[in-house]
């Protein structure tokens, strides 16, 4: 800052604030707000705040009603009702009397009666609607301050059900004469597009004359929207990318009228938004990139000026250019630039240096190399801040060889850190790190063990499960998995010798896990110490229940009986009376399962291969359960948010009388839905029918596991992935105490050819050489480990994961290395002697963490496809009769060999048709049943076959088809009567949904009697799914809107968006509409409508709309439970992509 | 499918609208009590008092030598002290801090401009105090920020408005 703005400053605080000033004595003893203002200075305690505000509100509150009060006065008393509110003393009797005083007011009071319900209600306020008429006769008034003043009001707060009625005279006045109009109409527009962006979907021509206006002004409001759109959707604006150039060549050029300088910059902010939106639009996009260079370059050379508003502008620059299509010698520019941030005496800026230089290393990490010496001095900065954005730069940039020396400088902040969320951000990287890059098996415990401690309760709960669900996955070799365990073991022992009270509860239930399944390891350590040892946990006052749960657990797998059973007998009697049930239940288990040895022997096997149970976690075993449930009449399962939305919205006053056509109150429900993301990836219920409780599962997946080994359930085998140790070849480190001192001696040695330097200095450059090892290798090591999509659930801030993908890393590093080379750049280019192992080591690393991805992931998609009669429900419709024909090859498939000759049989005037695969359906010695189903436009049709399989005629023949969802009725005669050997009868049944279920069924008998005189009968079933019924719906958009409104069921979900290289939400339609033969009705921006039938005429609707990454979907119907129905099905569809 | 590993769970819980913003500005004395106080994005009065307090509090403990830029929970601070008076500004992690610091600037530049010359209409014998002007000074803020995002800074224009209100309450 320049000193004359600093001098003239320090007149303001005179302004501000009211000590020894003698003017405000005056006033305030003429005015109630003043005495107000001066109690408010006196004040000295909380509790004389409280006696002063409360008589306050008193006064106000009798003032304020009395029929006397003038507008001036009433004006006063809202300012005093500002005051109050702002000490956190609800003012709620004034908000309608704030309201009043934007009707009735004239000008200053007024505005101040807006600038009061702005500050008062919150967007959701129901008085807010009281508002709408003033607004409108405002906004049609004659006098621009008025105008003026509804504009900046409904640009800050406006009920979104209203914005039809102002609409158009908010449209209209983007053509009025004054600059400042049409600006704030532009900003309102702006309001609407955030709380309502189909609203306006119709004027994005508007705003592309808002951009090309005569006045920067309103073009750079018009940004605003812009920003936002393009963040949405970059694709559709690529051809602004020229306009967005030449604005900014002539902000930059100084083109711009004199007052939108600040500081002789000319319009900062409005580089640095346009600096964001060509970020957005080159992003992975070369041609869009190129036509940006040449501005962006400009922009680097004319913010020279020594200003903190141009390190801002260039701050955002070096971002824009990192983001978009590399440019070699611009990426040389901006990385010098971010060398004088971080070079910088000044905090702020060097700050800001690190955040640059945090966001450029994940295009490329080697340029922290150039910097190495600045970050290791950052990292011993006295002030905190910088410290932790240099850890989080060091985050960004670690790989196998670094990751002991950064871990332990982010330990060691952890255990200086104060706050809570710093402790919980940073636990997780640390574990996320870990698991990633670990070197052996002992400093990996150790630093877990490091993490549990310091991360006590707050942390996330999988970080717990991940480490125990690594543990009992182990490694191929079976020595190296013993090893770790033990070292566990070890490493847990002392620790609940020593102070257990002092542990937090989650490092407890890990200890307590671990002992159970693994203490039988160490051989010198007798189960009873053990039990003892945890019996103890249970004594102390601090345990939570839920880790007693886990230690009686660990006891039932330790006990022996015998010499044990005093310790466990005793256990057990204490909590098989608890009031706990878990307990109780765990209590009991204990007490049975150590009195019969054998039965424990086959719950809890022990010393096998530890397998990995797979978890049904979509509980999709129950679909036939559920959905037979629901055939039966029972409610569609609700989420509990759409639960309580119901209850609220029965408890709200209903506005739905407003009529508006589409259903805009999407977004708040999707608020919820996204709290718990695991919702929907679990669930393939109907409706989500077992989500919540899955999730529950998911959040403490490490119980189930528990759970799982009591009661070993057999089946549902995953095939196990063999995980490799990686390090384990590279470091072959004693088993016990590695220590991390001699992690970094060892790491220290391979640098042999240390030039003398003074002692700190050379200190320094040691950490140099342990911290930025690797980066200079072959970068596409670590580039690797980090672009990888990494299972790890820590990542708590994405910042931006690059792009890159084109970047030619190696090109441009070589150029930028141009630093002379200096005893650190020896040091590392020592340690780079050693980059083939080095890189070997990575790769191992990263191999490793993958193969944890795909075997934490298998639970998932193993449990999606395993679902039990995806195939005999869901066959492939085909088009035409000849698909399966041609090779019945050595194979020989009676079932294949029958279907391509009953394809022969359907009926001709089905034969066009779609129809589905023939399914055997059953057999016996004389008969074969098969079927199929054919999708006509106004119908379905079963097509059962009757193949006399025998040698001899069958009699009395009779086809008997029934259902309970579905109503079926015979299109021609069912066959019946004679059939000779070897022949073929065929039925045909026309289908029509009763009662909508997810899959529907029909069930058929043949009766017969063989020559002999013997009477047989056969039963079939045959299951339809839904989708077969569902057929397109055209409606248009205002038909779709007043059915909409009278439709009674309904069900939302969040589905997810398909992301190829379409539009998602497009592309998203478009499956569902092939897969489901829905009807698009419209695509609007963000927002999709879609209808369908279930046959005959039962219509579906849905409304989609794209969410931070989700499709919310909303259906409804008049008929029950078919919203669920289908939104199982669009589930299913968007699955088996 | 989705899978959970897939998901990012720091999404934050808002729209994509909010995901670069101002989340409030706060100015605040040395005694750390509050002189005004801005919120764009919906805080319960019940909570702002402690959430006030707390933020005031890391404030202050800074020393001048300090990075004017502090976590705090979930979102940034951007603090600039001029004299006893502290104004405070509450931004996501996505935001520009030092735009932002400027921008704190900016506004006591046009506070500064602005009460310097209302002093003559009003022909008061000393300077205004932000207090007794509480409504000015928000509606001045309004100007320059609106929903979290910067929408003005050009000095006259964000007078503009104000000033015509004092012209026609004058005549």
């Amino acid at each position: 800052m320049s000193d004359v703005v600093e001098k003239t400053l320090t007149a303001l605080p005179s302004l501000l604030s009211l000590d020894s000033h003698p003017g405000s004595a005056k006033l305030s003893s003429t005015s109630k707000l003043g005495n107000l203002i001066r109690g408010i200075t006196e004040l000295t305690s909380k509790h004389e705040e409280e006696k002063l505000i409360q008589h306050e509100l008193l006064a106000i509150k009798e003032q304020v009603s009395s029929p006397n009060t003038t507008m001036r006065q009433m004006k006063e008393l809202m300012v005093r009702s500002i005051y109050c509110e702002m000490l956190g003393y609800e003012a709620s009797f004034s908000y309608i009397h704030a309201i009043k005083l934007a009707q009735q007011g004239t000008v200053l009071e007024k505005r101040v009666g807006y600038l009061a319900v702005s500050l008062f209600l919150n967007e959701s306020h129901e008085l807010l609607l009281l508002l709408v008429n003033t607004v409108l006769k405002d906004l049609q008034s004659t006098n621009l301050i008025e105008v003026c003043m509804a504009l900046t009001v409904v640009s800050q707060m406006f009920p979104k059900d209203m914005i039809p009625a102002i609409l158009p005279l908010v449209e209209e006045k983007l053509n009025h004469p004054k600059e400042i109009i049409r600006r704030k109409a532009v900003l309102a527009l702006y309001k609407f597009y955030l709380i309502a962006p189909n609203q306006v979907q119709h004027i994005h021509n508007k705003f592309r004359k808002a951009l090309c206006d005569k006045d920067p002004g309103v073009m750079t409001a018009s940004l605003h929207i812009y920003l936002q759109m393009i963040q949405e959707n970059p694709d559709a604006y690529k051809d602004l990318t020229p306009s967005f150039v030449t604005i900014l060549k002539q902000v930059v050029g100084g083109k711009l009228p004199m007052d939108f300088n600040y500081h002789t910059v000319p319009a900062p902010w409005l580089q640095i938004q346009l600096l964001r939106i060509l970020a957005l639009l080159g992003k992975n996009d070369q041609s869009t990139s190129e036509v940006m260079y040449e501005v962006l370059d400009e922009s680097l050379r004319r913010a020279e000026m020594n200003h903190n508003i141009t390190y801002a502008i260039l701050y955002e620059c070096v971002k824009c250019i990192y983001t978009i299509h590399p440019k070699s010698d611009l990426l040389e520019k901006a990385a010098k630039c971010i060398g004088n941030f971080v070079l910088s005496p000044k905090i702020n800026l060097k700050y800001l240096g690190l955040k640059a230089l945090t966001y450029v290393v994940q295009q490329d990490p080697k340029l922290a190399l150039q910097h190495q010496m600045t970050i290791i001095e950052c990292l011993d900065h006295p002030d905190l801040i910088i410290k932790r954005e240099t850890l989080e730069l060091l985050f960004r940039i670690t790989n196998a060889q670094n990751v002991t020396v950064i871990v332990e400088k982010m330990l060691e902040f952890l255990c200086i850190s104060e706050d809570d969320h710093t402790t919980i951000d940073l636990v997780g990287k640390v574990a996320e790190l870990a698991e990633k890059y670990a070197p052996d098996n002992e400093w990996f415990i150790e630093t877990m063990n490091t993490v549990f401690s310091l991360g006590g309760d707050m942390m996330q709960p999988d970080i717990p499960n991940s480490f125990l669900k690594l543990l009992s996955e182990g490694f191929d070799s079976v020595e190296e998995d013993r090893k770790l365990k033990l070292f566990a073991v070890n490493s847990y022992v002392p620790l609940l010798r020593g102070e257990p009270g002092k542990l937090p509860q989650r490092f407890l239930q890990v200890i307590s896990w671990v002992l159970g399944e693994y203490s039988h390891l160490r051989e010198d350590l007798e189960p009873a110490e053990v039990l003892s040892l945890l019996a103890k946990l249970l004594d102390m006052k601090n345990s939570s229940s839920e880790t007693k749960s886990w230690v009686l657990m660990a006891m039932t797998k330790l006990c022996k009986g015998g010499t044990d059973a005093s310790v466990t007998q005793e256990v057990s009697e204490t909590y098989s009376s608890s009031l706990d049930t878990v307990l109780r239940q765990r209590a009991h288990e204990l007490q049975y399962l150590s009195q019969d040895p054998e039965l424990r022997a086959r719950v809890l096997p022990r010393g096998a291969n530890p397998e990995t149970l797979e978890v049904d976690s979509s509980l999709s075993f129950l679909d036939r359960f559920v959905s037979e449930a629901l055939a039966a009449g029972a409610a569609p399962y609700k989420p509990p948010h759409q639960r309580q939305e119901e209850l609220d919205q029965s408890k709200a006053l209903s506005l739905e009388p407003y009529g508006l056509s589409l259903p805009i109150s999407m977004s708040s429900c999707s608020i919820t839905d996204r709290q718990s993301p695991t919702l929907l990836s679990m669930s393939s219920g109907l409706s989500g029918d077992s989500a919540d409780l899955s999730h529950k599962g998911g959040s403490s997946a490490l119980k189930l596991d528990g759970v799982k080994r009591v009661w070993g359930r057999e089946g549902y085998l995953a095939q196990r992935e063999p995980v490799e140790e990686a390090a384990q070849v590279e470091v072959p480190s004693p088993i016990q105490s590695p220590g991390r001192q001699g992690e970094g001696d060892s790491l220290h040695s391979q640098t042999p050819t240390q030039t003398p330097t003074p002692e700190p200095e050379q200190e320094k450059q040691q950490l140099a050489s342990s911290l930025f090892v690797g980066l200079a290798s072959q970068s596409s090591v670590s580039l690797m480990g980090k672009s990888e999509p990494t299972p790890q659930r820590f990542r708590r801030k994405a910042k931006g994961q690059g792009p890159g993908s084109s970047f030619n890393a190696s090109e441009q590093i070589s150029s930028s290395l141009i630093s002379p080379p200096s005893a650190v750049d020896n040091l590392l280019c020592n340690n780079l002697l050693d980059s083939n192992n080095a890189s070997e080591l990575a790769e191992q690393t990263s191999q490793l963490s993958q193969r944890l991805t795909t075997a934490n992931g298998t639970c998932h998609t193993e449990a999606e496809l395993t679902e039990p009669d995806t195939k005999g429900c869901n066959p492939a419709l085909r088009r035409d009769n000849c698909v399966v024909a041609a090779d019945p090859g050595p194979h020989d498939d009676p079932g294949r060999l029958t279907e391509v000759c009953l394809d022969s049989y359907l009926p001709a005037e089905l034969s066009g048709l779609s129809h589905s695969e023939i399914a055997p359906l059953c057999a016996n010695q004389s008969l074969n049943l098969s079927a199929c189903h054919v999708q006509k436009e106004d119908s379905l049709i079963l097509v059962v076959f009757i193949i006399n399989s025998s040698e001899s005629a069958i009699q009395q023949m009779l086809l008997q088809v029934d259902s309970e969802e579905l109503e079926v009725s015979c299109l021609c005669d069912s066959p019946a009567g004679e059939m000779t050997s070897h022949s073929v009868a065929v039925g045909q049944y026309s289908l029509t949904v009763k009662r909508p279920a997810v899959h529907v069924e029909v069930v058929g008998t043949v009766s017969y009697q063989l020559p002999a005189g013997t009477s047989q009968s056969l039963q079939f079933s045959y299951k339809v799914p839904l989708t077969s019924f569902i057929r397109p719906f055209v409606v248009s958009t205002e038909e779709y809107g007043t059915m909409w409104l009278s439709f009674s069921h309904d069900t939302k979900q969040n589905l997810t968006l398909i992301n190829d290289n379409q539009e998602p939400l497009t592309a998203t339609l478009n499956a569902l509409k092939k897969k489901l033969q829905l009807h698009v009705v419209e695509v609007i921006g963000m927002e999709g409508i879609v209808a369908c039938r279930l046959l005959q005429d039962l219509p579906c609707l849905m409304h989609c709309r794209v969410n931070a990454g989700w499709l919310a979907v909303w259906l409804r119907s008049p008929v029950p439970d078919l919203p669920d129905c289908l939104i199982y099905h669009c589930q299913r569809a968007l699955q088996s992509l | 499918m989705v899978c959970t590993d897939n998901i990012d769970f720091t999404i934050p819980l808002q729209p994509a609208a909010d995901r670069r913003m101002i989340k409030f500005v706060l100015m605040v004395n040395r005694q750390g009590q509050t002189r005004l106080s801005r919120y764009y994005h919906s805080v319960e009065l019940s909570r702002r008092a402690a959430l006030e307090a707390d933020v005031v509090r890391y404030c202050l403990s800074r020393k001048k030598d300090q990075c004017s830029f502090v976590e705090y929970k979930d979102f940034k601070v951007v603090y600039r002290q001029y004299a006893a008076l502290y104004i405070v500004v509450g931004i996501t992690d996505s935001e520009n801090e030092l735009s932002i610091y400027e921008l704190v600037h900016n506004f006591v530049e046009v506070l500064d401009k602005y009460f310097s010359r209302v002093s003559v209409y009003f022909s008061l014998q000393s300077e205004l105090d932000i207090m007794f002007n509480l409504d000015r000074v928000h509606i001045i803020l309004d100007e320059m920020i609106q929903n979290g995002h910067i929408v003005e800074t050009n000095k006259s224009r964000i007078l503009a408005p104000l000033t015509a209100i004092d012209k026609m309450v004058e005549s």
